[in-house]
């Protein structure tokens, strides 16, 4: 039984994909997002890439357009049995940032807004330097989500802490609790505000964005909800992304869309989480820089001038 | 206490104490309206920049993802700190039967109270969806410190409106029947309606003292949790700079020092502007100022444990941010606070010719500017310098200083606590007469009089 479930759920990764380029139709369809109705037989949808897209309503069953409270409602619960886990390989890094792009287009962000960040790392001032993606930790002892004044932001049973931001009160206090820096805030109107206006919220994209609440990276969780990997994941040239279920103890590449055991990857290359001393229990594991090919472009910027 | 006087000596006594203490009430020049104007149209201005930043968001201020609380939250601190005063001042040394600080505790009061309402307004005008406050009473969590803020400083609030008028009703009551006929007639209405049927005798009294009584103690516990709370706001995250178990008392000795010596410059206001110099005697200047160097000694105690501990290791994030502020980019600030505002001020008062008025009042203003800088830097610096470097987002992010709004809305802020402080004054005495009465030896049977 759990063996079958975690083969179907790796295919399930793998499949949508490889088909990510050339999904249309009704597997397209059921990823969107309701947008105000327009004029006609024709609605407005928001597909989980972040494409706005015209389509016929015909095509549309009811049940793919889940209203804003059924959205948050479910959107709380996150997938049942699941418990999402990353993994950075941080020798592959190569500073690629096609991960940054494809989030920022996925979640309406700003130039300077990052869901995921790569930064330039030196740990020792004669180590050697390296990227490292860092996106939100997921931590399983988030600070963040503990001092929320009004539960805004809450950590799911699968593992994702997200933000409610029709619900945020816009405090600040999260980013202050956040020792990753992993929150950003909307100090203005969010970017294509117009274009996205009367769109439905959703909670698992956090879009449209909304001024004056937080954001922050979310494992693509409307994305897992159809079954793709992240899009940060996908994005990826370089093989630095491993994503998948811990329960299953399978994680796929969003590059190669190879599946291995998590905990095998994990022992093996001696992985590690960020500030584990904090007792944040992050999610997201990084496998040391080593053995890199490719040599370190640019200089350190300066930490902390 | 004095010993009782006749009844003859008591009347004229009384009428100079009641026209002493009603010049605040009946004065009408234009240095007042010129006061107020000047008051009004700076709030005005203040609230002005709040509509631009609900209009355009939070980004006209010079907060950005990494420093995410900036000048706004310093105020808030330094609100919440001077409000502080009303619990030391006008319940823990009256329940320690200090009696020095009697006259002085509406003093106190006035500034608690108009402080602590500020601090709760600036914490809504800090929000990035002020229209959603409701929230916290919809959704509210209690296990974030926030909530416990809100609640006490409602509390807070509550209790010390209720400390200042509860000691009041005697005073309106004995205006409604012995006010001179140069009080304006809505005030002398509203002092009948206010004073509730007051009519002096000793069960009222008791009334009044047992109330009294109770509200001084349940003010203990909320004052010293309004501003542990404030304090954990920041401890209770993991920043370095932040993360200190003694926040609690740090920030509460701090308080101490910022509400005593605006107690100080508002005595020294009151004095000069309604010729209350056989009020607020040298005396209470002098016992002021030995306060303020108790409090000061008592709050460089925490500050060199705050300092000397973390700097003593140097641990990698915490060097950082030592280093920012005692040699770095914050070090004028940090340097300046600290001496101008603790080290040379215990210095000074503890000669008798720095505790008189005019010293002792330059004195406390300085403090009382150094408490608002040491906030900003306990704020500031600290988000500067995450664990995490700061990178590729624009240089601006990386250092914060305030805009204008930021600064018209404090601008704002202030003029706000000194608009419910004047609106006090001008409205009720400044000093109780009642209790200032009963001091001198008068008879409570004499304040029950009708004017004849
Ligand atoms: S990385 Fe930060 S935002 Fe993400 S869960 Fe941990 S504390 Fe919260
Ligand atoms: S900014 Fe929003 S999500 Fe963050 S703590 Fe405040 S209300 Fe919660």
């Amino acid at each position: 039984m759990e063996n079958k479930s975690r083969r179907s759920f790796v295919k399930k990764l793998g499949v949508s994909v490889g088909a990510a380029g050339l999904v249309g139709g009704s597997s397209l369809l059921s990823s969107c997002n309701q947008v105000e109705t327009a004029s006609g037989d024709t609605i407005k949808l928001l597909t989980s890439s972040g494409e706005l897209v015209e389509v016929n309503k015909a095509q549309l069953k009811p049940a793919d357009m889940p209203s804003l409270t059924e959205n948050q409602k479910r959107g709380r619960k996150g997938l049942p049995g699941r418990k999402f886990v990353m993994v950075i390989d941080l020798s592959k890094c190569r500073n690629a940032r096609e991960c940054m792009k494809g989030c920022q287009k996925h979640h309406q962000l700003r130039p300077e807004q990052h869901h995921i960040n790569v930064l330039q790392m030196q740990d020792a001032e004669h180590t050697a330097p390296y990227y490292m993606p860092k996106p939100c930790q997921h931590c399983d002892n988030p600070p963040c989500t503990k001092v929320c004044p009004v539960n805004a932001t809450f950590k799911r049973e699968d593992g994702i802490v997200l933000i409610d931001n029709e619900r945020c009160i816009g405090c600040r206090f999260c980013i202050a609790a956040c020792p990753y820096s992993a929150r950003v805030f909307n100090w203005f109107e969010p970017r294509d505000a117009e274009k996205y206006e009367g769109v439905t919220y959703n909670i698992e994209a956090n879009v449209p964005q909304k001024k004056g609440t937080i954001s922050k990276c979310l494992f693509s969780a409307d994305r897992l909800r159809d079954g793709k990997l992240p899009t940060c994941v996908s994005s990826c040239p370089n093989g630095v992304y491993w994503f998948g279920d811990q329960n299953e103890d399978a994680v796929t590449n969003g590059t190669t869309h190879e599946t291995t055991s998590f905990s095998k990857l994990i022992k093996d290359n001696a992985a590690y989480t960020l500030m584990e001393e904090l007792g944040t229990k992050p999610r997201v594991y990084y496998l040391p820089p080593k053995d890199r090919a490719f040599p370190f472009q640019g200089e350190i910027e300066d930490h902390h001038s | 206490m004095e010993k009782t006087k006749s009844p003859e000596e008591s009347r004229k006594l009384l009428d100079k104490i009641t026209f002493d203490l009603t010049r605040s009430i009946v004065k009408r020049d234009e240095l007042t309206r010129f006061w107020y104007f000047i008051l009004v149209m700076f709030a005005a201005v203040g609230l002005w920049g709040w509509f631009i930043q609900i209009r355009d968001g939070l980004g006209v201020t010079g907060m950005r993802d990494y420093v995410s609380w900036g000048m706004y939250i310093a105020n808030f601190v330094f609100f919440v700190a001077v409000s502080l005063i009303g619990f030391l001042i006008s319940s823990s040394l009256q329940l320690l039967k200090i009696s020095w600080s009697k006259p002085i505790s509406r003093v106190a009061e006035q500034i608690a109270i108009a402080a602590v309402a500020l601090a709760g307004i600036i914490i809504v005008m800090d929000m990035g969806r002020p229209d959603r406050f409701l929230n916290v009473f919809l959704h509210g969590r209690f296990a974030s410190p926030i909530i416990w803020d809100v609640t006490v400083v409602t509390t807070y609030l509550t209790i010390s409106v209720l400390l200042y008028y509860i000691p009041l009703i005697p005073d309106l009551a004995l205006l409604r029947d012995r006010g001179g006929d140069d009080i304006p007639k809505w005030k002398m209405q509203l002092y009948k309606i206010l004073a509730l049927g007051w009519k002096g005798n000793d069960k009222q009294y008791k009334l009044v003292a047992h109330s009294m009584r109770v509200l001084m103690i349940l003010i203990l516990p909320v004052g010293l949790s309004i501003h542990t709370v404030t304090s954990w706001l920041f401890a209770a995250t993991l920043r370095s700079g932040w993360d200190t178990t003694i926040f609690g008392p740090y920030f509460v000795a701090g308080a101490f020092v910022a509400g005593a010596a605006a107690v100080v410059i508002l005595m020294f206001a009151y004095r000069v502007r309604y010729r209350l110099g056989e009020y607020f005697e040298d005396l209470h200047f002098d016992y002021m100022g030995k306060l303020l160097v108790f409090v000061c000694l008592v709050y460089l105690y925490f500050n060199i444990n705050e300092f000397w501990v973390p700097a003593y290791k140097m641990k990698t994030a915490e060097g950082i941010h030592l280093r920012t502020l005692f040699t770095g980019s914050y070090a004028p600030m940090f340097w300046s606070a600290q001496m101008l505002g603790l080290i040379l001020p215990i210095l000074l008062m503890l000669f008798r010719f720095f505790r008189k008025p005019l010293p002792l009042t330059i004195i406390s203003v300085f403090v009382l500017i150094a408490s608002w800088l040491k906030r900003y830097i306990i704020v500031v610096p600290t988000l500067e310098h995450p664990f995490l470097p700061v990178q590729n987002v624009p240089d601006y992010f990386k250092h914060y200083s305030p805009t204008s709004i930021e600064i018209m809305i404090t601008i704002f802020s202030f003029m706000a606590a000194l608009l419910i402080i004047t609106v006090l004054a001008k409205m009720f005495p400044v000093i109780t007469i009642w209790e200032y009465a009963e001091e001198k030896g008068i008879d409570k049977e004499i304040l029950a009089e009708p004017k004849k």
